[in-house]
């Protein structure tokens, strides 16, 4: 009855998987062969996708490579139908989200999911009230509505929030939790040169200050110019391309891919 | 949040435990109404008729069964049609235990057990549905299903067959003779009937009322109404949500069955129309009447709808399910949040215009969004 898979020391398993699998700790995810069918359709293809504690990666491809798809993999919301992935040296494949979350792994989703009928002070609770308590739990959830810059819209709906704002409060509840890797479902869709900025300061910020590791889906090369370190191209669900921005951007088989027929975002 | 409750250490803790952004009622007004109100209460056998105070008892057992689904659904999103099972699991199980069990440690021992089996039966049916990937509308019809299994099967449980030490489950005709909970240990020395039930269901709901108010506005209950709002995001937040879900609606079988055990000791009696579409249905109304976000609408609505329906079938027969319904039907169209945030919102409203910008007495600020 109770989820016995549950309370395990993280240490632990992690020293003794890292003896198992032989990863080297600097890779903080790492997923091995992993596929994903749907009936007929394969989204994700045999992909290794690895990356780096502390670094900034940015995941781009035509719409329908399978970029939502991987991170849905990384997160547990799907399961695949074949291969593996690793979080911090230990095989997470078989994990129910939420203990993926609590090894250190984060999501921002696509659609910005924020509880709109809460007040933005009760969004910002809910992943802290989880790791903190007492006057500890009340100066991170005000450091985290004055990161997200809402600290005067504390006592409002969030429904009553911009674009732009949930965005950036569905990133500070995320990066709330402590994690040691953040993943981003298009951060800046739909928002304005402004907003976009912001939202690169604060990723940037969140990378160099507290080393959190991030992987960014987004469509917008200048935007992915601006934060990213490196570069993944998915194609058709497979890993088309990797490597810098600058390499990327003047692949003339990437601008290929994105040109060719496939319908832009 | 008026409190003013950091002087008074275990009591303070108390009233800050009970407010909260997930319930209404934060005011002194409120305080002071539901003071009014619990008076009236209390003194209700003083100036009404014995019939008056007895029908009271039936409808303050079925507030809890009310709230049992407040809690599941209202406060956790998962709209269960089970609760009724749960409180007529329990109450044939007191009558089995209380029945076989002579003396108050018998009915004693009768309301724990059925408690229990109500908990453990909403639990193994939770376990399958929540770890089952079970959600949303299907666990509605699932739970449904499973009440009306259950009737078809007590139904025909006539027969020397279906009997459990001398208690014979009866069939569609039920199990009559159940005796009424006691207190005591060879001779009882408070036996709840009539007025002593009233008051021991009017303790109940008070209690579970006031227990309710702290459970939700803990972190607890936060985590419940995240789930209410948005499971994915909630477990994307770290929360374990099958669990919490099967945790919650356990408890919900809980208190649906300390309902039914209330219920059938005013009776003495349970039969499986205890089980019928119509009686599945009647939680679900009470609650989307009342307000399924709150906790005073469905107990309101409980007592509301069950004495006008009493009322109605005095006077106009079998008319009384149409008008009844047809209200129902007006209530839910005109208010879609229940009755109770209803008369919040006007309330707060007419304050409003009388003062313009003066006192924020009737509603905290996120009133208006969640309560």
């Amino acid at each position: 009855m109770s989820d016995t898979a549950d309370g395990m020391d993280p240490a632990v398993k992690q020293t003794s998987a890292e003896l198992a699998t032989g990863v080297d700790t600097d890779t903080i995810l790492k997923t091995e062969g992993i596929t994903k069918r749907f009936g007929g359709l394969t989204a994700i293809d045999d992909v290794d996708f690895d990356v780096e504690a502390g670094e900034l990666r940015c995941l781009i491809g035509p719409n329908g490579a399978g970029k939502s798809t991987l991170l849905n993999l990384i997160t547990g919301a799907l399961s695949p139908s074949e291969g593996e992935v690793y979080f911090r040296g230990h095989d997470i494949t078989e994990m129910d989200p939420h203990e993926r979350i609590r090894r250190g792994l984060s999501i921002k989703f696509q659609v910005p999911s924020v509880y709109e009928d809460l007040t933005v002070r009760e969004n910002v609770r809910l992943p802290i009230q989880r790791l903190a308590s007492g006057a500890e739990r009340d100066e991170r959830m005000a450091d985290a509505l004055a990161a997200a810059g809402l600290s005067a819209k504390a006592d409002v709906a969030a429904s009553a929030l911009s674009h732009g704002e949930q965005q950036q409060l569905e990133i500070g509840m995320a990066a709330s939790l402590d994690p040691d890797l953040l993943l981003l479902d298009e951060p800046v869709a739909g928002l304005s040169v402004d907003e976009r900025a912001e939202i690169a300061e604060r990723i940037t910020q969140l990378n160099e200050e507290r080393s959190i590791a991030f992987v960014v889906i987004e469509h917008d090369t200048d935007f992915v110019a601006e934060i990213a370190d490196h570069v993944t191209v998915l194609h058709q669900g497979e890993t088309f391309r990797e490597g810098s921005i600058e390499e990327i951007e003047t692949d003339p088989e990437v601008q290929r891919i994105y040109l060719g027929g496939e319908t832009d975002a | 949040m008026a409190t003013d409750a950091d002087s008074a250490g275990v009591l303070g803790r108390f009233v800050d435990a009970i407010h909260g952004p997930n319930t209404m009622g934060e005011s002194r007004r409120f305080w002071a109404a539901f003071g009014v109100v619990a008076l009236l209460m209390v003194t209700f056998p003083l100036y009404m008729l014995e019939s008056a105070v007895t029908n009271m008892s039936q409808y303050l057992a079925l507030t809890l069964l009310a709230l049992s689904l407040a809690v599941v659904w209202g406060f956790t999103g998962v709209l269960s049609f089970g609760q009724v099972a749960f409180f007529a699991v329990a109450g044939y199980t007191y009558g089995i235990v209380g029945i076989n069990v002579a003396g108050p440690l018998g009915t004693m021992a009768g309301l724990f057990v059925a408690v229990g089996v109500a908990a453990l039966f909403a639990a193994v049916l939770g376990y399958f549905m929540f770890y089952g990937g079970v959600s949303d509308v299907y666990v509605t019809i699932m739970t449904l299903v499973v009440v009306l299994v259950l009737k078809t099967f007590l139904d025909q449980t006539a027969g020397d067959k279906w009997t459990i030490g001398e208690a014979a489950l009866g069939g569609f005709n039920g199990m009559p003779g159940i005796p009424d909970l006691a207190l005591g240990i060879g001779e009882p020395f408070l036996v709840f009937d009539d007025f002593t039930l009233f008051y021991a269901a009017l303790l109940a709901l008070l209690v579970t009322y006031l227990g309710l108010r702290a459970l939700l506005n803990s972190d607890y209950g936060r985590v419940m109404v995240a789930i209410r709002e948005d499971e994915d995001r909630t477990e994307m937040l770290g929360y374990d949500v099958k669990r919490v879900k099967l945790t919650v609606f356990t408890f919900g079988g809980a208190l649906a069955g300390l309902s039914g055990v209330l219920y059938v000791t005013y009776f003495n009696y349970i039969s499986p129309s205890e089980l019928s579409l119509t009686a599945a249905s009647l939680p679900v109304i009470w609650v989307a009447v009342g307000g399924r976000k709150t906790l005073l609408g469905p107990i309101v609505a409980t007592v509301a709808i069950e004495r006008l329906g009493l009322f109605l079938s005095v006077n106009v027969g079998d008319w009384a399910f149409v008008i009844n319904g047809l209200l129902l039907l007006v209530i839910v169209l005109l208010l879609p949040e229940g009755l109770v945030p209803g008369l919040r919102d006007l309330v707060s409203w007419i304050g409003d215009r009388r003062d313009e910008g003066g006192t924020d007495d009737t509603t905290e600020p996120s009133g208006e969004v969640i309560e």
